[in-house]
């Protein structure tokens, strides 16, 4: 048997970096180094564990849906371990909403051909957290969301989910959508070896045609959400800060006291 | 004036505090009516009048507890469709948001997640969102179908606006799409009595510098002197001395409390992420480079050991 496995990965903007918007009120990607978003080297990391535990043939394509700088994001990836590559890249997909998003990366799923897709928990740019639920409605398969455990075996995907009320535990038949969370184990560094190696494997490009998406359908003006605007929040006023010499509870009680805390 | 749907997040008839500020917010934008599902969903609707509810739709069935998400969404569907409200509420949780983005999909509708605020305007509601780590405030809307936008916690205060609350029975009727993922057991948390993280007024956390799952208890009677919850930095999570749903960040709970105290903690950007947007900042540490420092109104450079438990003596001194 052989299992497809297909890991959609964002490129995002580096948190650390001064991240801001453009005139149009999309997200500036220019001035800001982009990088695969952390949250997804963990959902790679689950799906080369899920390869490297099965006894079948395993699969592992990485997804990016992203400008031409995303293909970084995918490099990572492939050094990481992932077999293959598949990059949506469209001008017209500038300006790209969730619902959007959702409809390209479920278009580019069904033409690759899938068992499995893995997830991160969230971007770290939009970091909505509603993409893997989206892509399952679109899809039609079961969502096997925000495990922090994952494993599959004869058929059939099984997780932990950590909610705030309870622990859960999760099964669904393939073909499903997963999402892993932070908490699923640290994702590996790529080696030198696997460095090498990504140079060589295979990247396909597709654009919004290859996968029968019209131009209005993504893009700003597909949008089904608008921003009016985005302001910088203001800078917060320096606060008052003292050197503990003994008396440093007291004094921040004193504080406490005077803001009516206590 | 045209309604808008409120789902209710409730466990067992206990409707959660967020689900409130949903009804106060909903009333700037039309009339609430409730959706509760599964076990206890009727008996959430005095609560719920109380608060602003106009009418309150139920329905129990064992597949909101058996199956992930889908029954959710599809009630909420169903609830759309007998209604035609002028949105959709939903509190910000992981579930939340994700029966959210489903609904809308369904419906052909935009989503809105995470918002801090809501107000009408001329062409729907509009939602205040906190993003980038909280250094950056948008205003959107949703342009097409019904809005259906998901509230964050601690985004509006609770207030008392009683209503008719006339209960309804929805009528759902589950596809079989609905039964594909199976929760096949559950673990309730066990309570700790204190308030729940993101709900909470005061919020004291710990980190790195806490050095010790033992020396969280400092970090523990600190909060209960305040009536506070506790919270964690994820380097404290990571290396086992709290529990993951204790976590404060971008991988963990937003929270935005009237007071955040952080000990031990330097600020990392992915921390900031989930504090960012509290209303006073109050830091221990003991380096005064800490980035932790550029966001305090009151910050102590000194060792937490030191400085948390004579905190806590000088509270409970104060209060008697
Ligand atoms: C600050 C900010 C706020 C936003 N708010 C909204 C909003 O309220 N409503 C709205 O509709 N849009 C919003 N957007 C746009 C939205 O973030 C993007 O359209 C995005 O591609 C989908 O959401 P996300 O990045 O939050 O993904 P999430 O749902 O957080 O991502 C979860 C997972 O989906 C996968 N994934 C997501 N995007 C891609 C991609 N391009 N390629 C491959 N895999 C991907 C990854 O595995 C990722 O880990 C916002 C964007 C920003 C920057
Ligand atoms: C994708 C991603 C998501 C993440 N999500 C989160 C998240 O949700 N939440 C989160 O917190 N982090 C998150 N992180 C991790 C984050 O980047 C930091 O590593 C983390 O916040 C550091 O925790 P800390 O401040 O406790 O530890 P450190 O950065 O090690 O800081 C410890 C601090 O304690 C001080 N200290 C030490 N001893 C004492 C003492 N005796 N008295 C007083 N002060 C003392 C030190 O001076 C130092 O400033 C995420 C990272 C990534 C990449």
């Amino acid at each position: 048997m052989s299992l497809r496995i297909v890991v959609t990965v964002k490129y995002v903007p580096d948190a650390t970096g001064d991240r801001h918007f453009a005139d149009d009120l999309t997200v500036d990607r220019d001035d800001v180094d982009g990088l695969l978003s952390e949250l997804d080297e963990y959902a790679v990391e689950q799906a080369l564990q899920i390869s490297e535990n099965s006894d079948d043939d395993v699969e592992v394509t990485v997804l990016t849906v992203g400008p031409e700088d995303a293909k970084d994001a995918l490099r990572k990836a492939l050094s990481m371990g992932a077999d293959k590559a598949i990059h949506v890249e469209d001008d017209d997909l500038h300006g790209t909403d969730a619902i959007g998003t959702s409809l390209v990366l479920a278009k580019a799923i069904e033409k690759a051909g899938f068992d499995l897709v893995v997830s991160g928990m969230a971007s770290t740019d939009g970091t909505m957290g509603v993409v893997p639920a989206l892509l399952a409605e679109r899809l039609g398969v079961p969502q096997v969301t925000l495990l922090s455990e994952v494993s599959v075996e004869d058929g059939t995907v099984k997780g932990r989910r950590d909610g705030d009320a309870a622990s859960e535990q999760l099964e669904a038949s393939l073909p499903a959508v997963v999402s892993v969370t932070d908490q699923s184990g640290e994702a590996r560094y790529p080696s030198f070896k696997g460095i090498m190696a990504a140079k060589k494997k295979p990247v396909e490009s597709w654009d919004l045609s290859d996968l029968d998406i019209e131009a209005e359908e993504v893009g700003l003006e597909g949008a089904y959400t608008v921003v009016d605007g985005a302001a910088e929040r203001p800078a917060r006023t320096a606060g008052t800060i003292v050197k503990d010499e003994g008396e440093g509870g007291k004094q921040l009680a004193e504080y406490l006291a005077s803001q009516k805390f206590i | 004036m045209a309604e808008v749907l409120v789902y209710v997040d409730h466990v067992d008839g206990a409707v959660r505090k967020p689900t409130l500020e949903l009804l106060t917010l909903a009333r700037r934008v039309g009339e609430p009516v409730a959706v509760a599902l599964g076990n206890g969903a009727g008996d959430t609707a005095a609560t719920l009048a109380e608060h602003g509810a106009v009418k309150v739709l139920t329905h129990e069935a064992a597949e909101y507890a058996d199956y992930l998400v889908v029954p959710k969404v599809e009630a909420l569907q169903a609830a759309v469709e007998a209604v035609s409200p002028a949105a959709v509420l939903v509190p910000s949780s992981a579930e939340g948001k994700e029966i959210a983005a489903r609904l809308a999909l369904r419906i052909g509708s935009g989503i809105i997640t995470d918002a801090v605020d809501l107000e009408a305007g001329d062409e729907g509601p509009v939602a205040t969102q906190s993003v980038f780590a909280a250094s950056f405030t948008t205003k959107s809307r949703v342009s097409k179908g019904t809005p259906v936008i998901t509230v964050k916690p601690n985004s509006a205060a609770v207030e008392a606006a009683p209503a008719a609350g006339a209960v309804e029975a929805l009528s759902v009727t589950f596809s079989d799409k609905a039964t594909g993922t199976k929760v096949t057991a559950r673990t309730p948390r066990e309570s700790t009595g204190r308030p729940e993280l993101t709900e909470a007024a005061i919020v004291v956390s710990g980190g790195r510098g806490v050095n010790g799952a033992e020396n969280f208890s400092i970090i523990e009677a600190l909060a209960d002197s305040l009536g506070a919850a506790v919270g964690a930095s994820r380097a404290a999570v990571d290396a086992g001395w709290y529990p993951h749903t204790n976590q404060v960040g971008q991988t963990g709970k937003s929270v935005s409390p009237q007071l955040y105290i952080a000990s031990g903690i330097s600020g990392a950007i992915q921390h900031r992420a989930g504090m960012q947007t509290s209303k006073t900042i109050v830091a221990i540490n003991k380096d005064a480079e800490a980035p932790i420092f550029e966001l305090v109104d009151y910050g102590v450079v000194g060792d937490l050991f030191d400085v948390v438990p004579a905190l806590t003596e000088e509270i409970k001194a104060r209060k008697g």
